[in-house]
């Protein structure tokens, strides 16, 4: 006796959390249902595998009609087929577009293109997590970078409105969609220690500081902020980041902001001999890092420049995070006494954000 | 009445490209009514249009109102070829026919497809303006509600039975007709899908206007029954004089006493249902057999009724076998494979209180059974027959509760339990599963195989039922449900029902096993240890389903008869020669056992299955009837759902054990499998489970099951848990030395008393008792009017005619309308969802109520055929992956309905049909589904609560009231 039709539909559709979770970590039926066996399942409800094995393929049946929806989220809440409690529409979304943090350091930054998604068979084995699943998250993150590429507008906002995420999921999102378009390298050996959490960070304050959004938000009136762009960085701040080049170049300068920092640390910093002795090369490290990101190519390498910089040299000497915060704040509060500097500005856009980068980056 | 039908299209969503160029779509809609057809603008280039169109006003009559679903068509607008169709939406719009259900539809309607499902959304608003008629007395069946629900709907009171109204109709099914050979698929469907749902139209309408003159005063009325089956130019229409209600809950005081289940079979042949057409088409994934109601074409409707006329005929007798001048919980059904077909009916004899028949034709004789201070609870169990003129053996006691008129040993009803039952602990679900094989024989041949295979089949299905509900210690069957199917080269029957235990009703004994073959140790201890198993799993149940009775001693029972004990011993000494076998007093207490004899291997089968029913795991309980016994802490959470399977026998060597042990199996697993997946909701319980069997090809089994799982409270229901436990947890182990102290005396001397000892036996008293030996029966079968009648049970009854009355009843039902919650309050509240919102809830479920809910409005019935086809069955995810998609579409359409009624509700759900049909190979399939219910507003009561107390004056709001003319 086979099973040649084996279907149940409920008024209400149900959804069981641990099943879905199966299938969107890309399990096949059978493994599935091994794995729930191995859960224990059987021993606590007395069912019997063919039980199960009925069951998860009714699970994975209804999720596969619904992927369609989720893919537009928005669909899913008007839909009528599937009569879903709100609450669980809401967890079917979240869980959907939830991803890896090993899958997602593997592509952060890389073009979401065909070329990628063939790289998919060496980051599933690489990663251990399955080609399904690796296949789900990647169309996600080029799913949501197409929608809102071209949007005006807050990201984060964009983002939440057309795929209905938490706050917290779409400001990742944000990030990986600003790291996708700006081609950040993130996969360097030296970048290896450094977490999703880390760049998403780094992202939020540059969307925050540096893009063509950041400047419409502030001045001027809350109409205007349909012309905003949070998705490339501002092209004539990066521009003018060439004029700090005379806080490295001009000798006086440096020597004067060297002091200034250097006097209000004393006695200060358990490492104050290390910073003064490395000073001039860590401002230089800085400043150059700024009035190089005209190049495209220089933008990408943003993160391979500030840890080499200035991460690797303050480990090197065993910095403690209290002491670079102490000499970043006043490295770039310093500058504002030096009388020759006119771009005070500039220094604190660029600055402020670098500031906040490099201290989430400062760590082992 | 003719009236004006207004129709606006507002707008559309999530249209499916129709233009791979563009990625676009330029829709416009076709509404047509009748023979009237309008057309939108076409709205260029969008998938969301916004058509916002003119109202469109239809002049019409309002018999074209009842029979005419408003047919609205939307198409993808091209310039040089021929649009393309998107899809379609049937409305129908009977519910604003009636003054005081929905004014308006509106809302959103899935576009539904044939072929490729739903496609899309459509926002539409019909309205109605009907002119008042003058004419109150014409013929018009204008304002007859009609409902899908068993019971007396809540917000309304029966004024009047009139009895059953029945209307049969037959048409070709278009399928068939020559010109499908070389429409298109979808065009075939279309056709089948409008013609069926006209059918069903005209058969309503012609139903209601049976009820004539009355009804136009009146107003409202609920019909008893309506019958449909196919549809033709030809209607006929007749009252019945003996009341056949299909109505299984009653208002209090109605029913007075319950007789037993009446049943009676029938096999025909079908005439020429071979057209020459068809034969081109069996090609593809469609046979004959799809449309099962209809593809009778040939016949007269009038053969066909005359046919159930006849069936109904002998229903009647036997429940005037049993003193009974109604039958109730009354339905039929056929089952039909290739041309034979066989026609079923069941219900429950029954006498109902004359105060509510119309033009009471009741005589003295009928009032003398109808006490007027009918002792609460136990009054619909005592016997309406003549304890001396017994139909069949049976054992008499008096009653546990009243202790003044006899009650039988086991109660076997169609019907719901009466809400004022007394019942002891938890009841469950009990079913009877059986396969008989069949040669595969053509016509007449066929027809005499499946009417010998018939007695067989109904005795045992009877026998396990008794064996169940024995193992299960409780006394009566309530919502008993018997469906023979037939297939090409098997029989099965399938018989469902809740078991409780009656406390009116004495204490069933246990089941007694006893060998055949004498001096054989090993046998013995077998025996012995079989015995050991079947009184474990007796005791288990009593604790599982809280049958703890309070205990009677035997002083009191013995009151009304001295000395029950030395008395019956005497009688059985006697019985032997005399006649008054019923005086036996055998079966009360717990002396009597019910005896299985194991002298084969078949009686072994049937031991084993007994004891592979497993129960329900803890904190499910499940029952066929609306509301589970002993569970009435009901909380609101409701999970409506249908659950399909079809497997494949391998046709090896099946044998009959074989085939049973499958089929078991398969519905053993069915229940396990829903258990595991309602797992979150415990403690729930299933209730009004309904199996549906169809053996749609030659190997495969389709088992279709729709039910309603109802969270119940815990910690109430826990409390009376802990008590019962150990109380019965005591009675059981006393339970089990009882019934070894009488143990095999027992056994040889009830054996002649006992209704059904063993097959040969029962059917020689069979014989001997009707007098037509029932070999002879079945070789007489007289083909030219194919009027082999299968015997039921209740057959073997000894016709004695003078237990019934003269005279029989004729009935009106009629309803007035006492709705305390006036209407305009949720008016507002039930406005159409507008398009920007989200969908709101709607609630499913196959019972007429709602836990911990107030149904405030019955907005209309619910009536809809949906055919769905596919040449791609790979690509939707096989058979499974096609029928899932299938059946959430179809509940959406429904949802869809209800809310646009401004509904948030389904009551009294059922899904007639699903017809299913595959062709792997071709990679095809086909299905058919008739859905139906009520579509209703209810209200929570923690709102109704908040509601009243703002507007104190709410019950007091007089509707409807002045329309009453009684």
């Amino acid at each position: 006796m086979t099973s040649e039709l084996d279907i149940f539909v409920g008024n209400t559709t149900l959804i069981d959390e641990d099943v879905y979770r199966l299938w969107l970590d890309g399990y096949s039926v059978n493994d599935a249902v091994a794995l729930r066996v191995r859960s224990g399942i059987l021993e606590q409800t007395g069912a019997t595998a063919g039980v199960l094995q009925s069951d998860t393929m009714d699970h994975y049946r209804t999720f596969h009609m619904l992927e369609r929806l989720l893919h537009a989220p928005p669909k899913l809440l008007h839909q009528l087929i599937f009569q879903i409690p709100p609450s669980r529409q809401a967890l079917l979304i979240e869980r959907y577009y939830t991803f890896d943090e090993a899958f997602v350091r593997e592509v952060l930054g890389k073009k979401l293109s065909k070329g990628t998604k063939k790289d998919l068979d060496d980051i599933s084995t690489k990663t251990g997590i399955t080609l399904k699943s690796c296949r789900r998250q990647f169309d996600n993150f080029k799913r949501v970078f197409k929608v809102v590429e071209e949007m005006r507008g807050s990201l984060v906002d964009n983002i939440q409105q057309h795929f209905l995420l938490s706050d917290r999921l779409a400001r990742d999102y944000a990030a990986i969609v600003f790291f996708a378009n700006n081609r950040f390298e993130t996969g360097k050996k030296k970048l290896q220690y450094l977490s999703f959490g880390d760049f998403a960070f780094c992202a939020e304050l540059m969307i925050q500081n540096w893009t063509l959004g950041a400047v419409g938000e502030a001045p001027t009136d809350p109409d205007s902020q349909m012309d905003d762009m949070d998705v490339d960085l501002d092209k004539e701040f990066l521009q003018d980041l060439k004029e700090l080049k005379v806080l490295v170049a001009d000798k006086d300068l440096l020597d004067l902001h060297k002091s200034l920092v250097c006097t209000v640390l004393r006695g200060k910093l358990s490492v104050f001999s290390e910073m003064e002795t490395n000073f001039k090369n860590l401002s230089r490290g800085l400043v150059n890092v700024a009035a190089k990101l005209t190049h495209n190519k220089d933008v990408r390498d943003l993160f391979v420049d500030l840890v080499e910089k200035f991460v690797e040299p303050c480990r090197s000497d065993h910095w403690p995070l209290s002491d670079v915060r102490l000499f970043l704040t006043q490295y770039s509060v310093s500058v504002h006494s030096l009388d020759g500097f006119r771009h005070q500005v500039l220094w604190d856009r660029y600055m402020g954000t670098l500031r906040g980068c490099l201290l989430r980056l400062y760590h082992d | 009445m003719p009236g004006k039908l207004k129709v606006k299209i507002v707008a559309g969503r999530h249209l499916p490209v129709m233009d791979r160029a563009s990625d676009l779509t330029d829709a416009f809609v076709e509404v047509k009514f009748g023979n009237t057809t309008f057309k939108t603008d076409v709205y260029l280039k969008s998938l969301n249009p916004q058509w916002n169109s003119e109202w469109f006003k239809f002049e019409v009559d309002d018999e074209d109102l009842q029979d005419e679903p408003l047919q609205i068509t939307v198409l993808d607008h091209d310039t040089y070829s021929a649009n393309d169709a998107i899809g379609k939406v049937y409305i129908d719009i009977d519910p604003l026919l009636y003054s005081e259900a929905a004014t308006v539809i509106s809302g959103w309607f899935p576009i539904y497809d044939t072929i490729h499902g739903i496609r899309g959304e459509i926002n539409v608003v019909v309205k109605v303006d009907l002119f008042n008629d003058l004419n109150r007395f014409r013929q018009s069946s204008c304002g007859v509600k009609f409902f899908c629900t068993t019971s007396i709907p809540k917000c309304y009171r029966a004024v009047v039975i009139h009895g059953f109204v029945e209307e049969l109709v037959v048409n070709e099914d278009p399928e068939y007709q020559w010109i499908d050979r070389i429409r298109t698929p979808r065009a075939s469907n279309e056709a089948r899908q409008r013609l069926i749902s006209l059918m069903s139209g005209t058969g309503s309408g012609s139903a209601g206007k049976e009820g004539g003159p009355l009804k136009a005063l009146l107003r409202q009325q609920t019909q008893s029954a309506l019958e449909q089956r196919g549809g033709s130019p030809h209607r006929f229409c007749r009252r019945r004089e003996f009341p056949f209600l299909t109505l299984t809950a009653f208002p209090p005081g109605l029913l007075v006493h319950v007789g037993g289940v009446v049943s009676a079979r029938s096999v025909k042949l079908l005439d020429r249902i071979h057209n020459p057409a068809f034969v081109g088409i069996m090609g593809n994934t469609r046979s004959y057999k799809l449309l099962d109601w209809n593809s009778f074409n040939s016949d007269e409707p009038e053969t066909r009724d005359a046919w159930w006329a006849e069936i109904r005929q002998e229903i009647k007798s036997h429940a005037k076998a049993l003193g009974c001048h109604a039958v109730v919980g009354y339905s039929e059904s056929t089952s039909i494979c290739e041309e034979v077909c066989i026609l079923s009916a069941s219900g429950t004899a029954a006498v109902l209180n004359p105060r509510f028949l119309q033009e009471g034709t009741v005589e003295g004789s009928l009032e003398q059974r109808i006490e007027e201070n009918l002792p609460v609870g136990c009054g619909f169990c005592h016997i309406p027959y003549d304890e001396l003129n017994m139909p069949f053996p049976a054992h008499l006691t008096y009653c546990y509760n009243c202790r003044k008129q006899k009650v039988p040993d086991v109660l076997f009803t169609t019907i719901d339990l009466p809400t004022d039952a007394v019942v002891v602990g938890k009841g469950c679900l009990i079913q009877a599963r059986l396969c008989r094989l069949k040669k595969k024989a053509q016509a007449e041949a066929n027809a005499t195989a499946i009417s010998n295979l018939l007695p067989f089949m109904e005795y045992e299905v009877h026998t396990q039922l008794m064996n169940k509900l024995k193992l299960k210690g409780m006394n009566a069957l309530f919502g008993l449900r018997i469906q023979i199917t037939v297939g090409e080269n098997m029989l099965m029957g399938l018989a469902s029902a809740t078991g409780v235990y009656l406390a009116a009703l004495p204490t069933p004994g246990g089941i007694q096993i006893a060998g055949k073959t004498p001096n054989d140790g090993s046998y013995e201890q077998h025996i012995s240890h079989m015995q050991k198993k079947i009184n474990d799993t007796i005791a288990k149940n009593k604790e599982l389903y809280e049958i703890n009775p309070p205990e009677v001693s035997e002083e009191i029972i013995g009151s009304p008869i001295p000395e029950p004990r030395q008395r019956s011993r005497l009688l059985r000494s006697q019985s032997e020669s005399s006649d008054e076998v019923t005086e036996l007093d055998l079966s009360h207490g717990k002396k009597d056992a019910f005896v299985l004899e194991i002298d084969d291997a078949d009686a072994m089968e049937d031991v084993h299955s007994l004891l592979t029913d497993v129960p329900p795991p803890s904190g499910f309980y499940s029952c066929n009837t609306e509301i589970m016994p002993g569970i009435n802490n009901w909380t609101s959470e409701i999970q409506m759902f249908t659950s399909v399977r079809v497997v494949r026998l391998s046709s090896l060597n099946l044998t009959n054990q074989a085939l049973n042990k499958n089929f078991n199996g398969l519905c053993e697993n069915l229940l396990k499998s829903l258990y595991f997946k309602l797992r979150s909701m415990t403690p729930c319980c299933l209730c009004h489970v309904n199996f549906t069997v169809s053996l749609p090809e030659d190997e495969l089994i389709q088992v279709t099951v729709t039910a309603v799982a109802i969270t119940f409270d815990k910690n109430q229901a826990l409390q009376t848990t802990k008590a019962h436990a150990e109380k019965s947890l005591q009675r059981a182990s006393a339970d089990n030395e009882e019934m070894l102290q009488f143990p095999l005396e027992l056994c040889s001397d009830s054996l002649p008393s006992h209704a059904f000892p063993a097959a040969k036996e029962h059917l020689e008293s069979a014989s001997s008792n009707s007098g037509t030996p029932a070999a002879q029966r079945a070789t007489s079968v007289d083909y030219s009017s194919f009027a082999d009648r299968c015997s039921s049970w209740i057959e073997l009854i000894k016709l004695k005619a003078q237990t019934i009355r003269r005279g029989s009843i004729k009935t009106t039902v009629t309803v007035e309308k006492a709705s305390p919650m006036g209407d305009g309050n949720f008016r507002n509240r039930s406005a159409p969802p507008c398009a920007s919102s989200t969908v709101g809830v709607v609630k499913m479920t196959p019972l007429s109520f709602i836990p911990g809910a107030k149904i405030t409005k019955y907005l209309g019935i619910i009536n809809m055929f949906f055919i769905r086809e596919t040449t791609s069955l790979r690509e939707e995810g096989g058979v499974s992956g096609f029928l899932h998609a299938f059946i959430a579409e179809v509940f959406a359409m429904v949802r869809a309905h209800v809310a646009a009624l401004g509904g948030n509700a389904v009551v009294s759900y059922i899904m007639k049909q699903c017809v299913f049909m595959e062709n792997p190979s071709k990679n095809q399939a086909q299905c058919l589904i008739n859905v139906s219910g009520d579509a209703v507003v209810f209200v929570r009561e923690s709102d109704l609560e908040v509601m009243s107390a703002q507007q104190p004056a709410v019950n007091c709001q007089p509707s409807c009231t002045g329309e009453v003319t009684t």
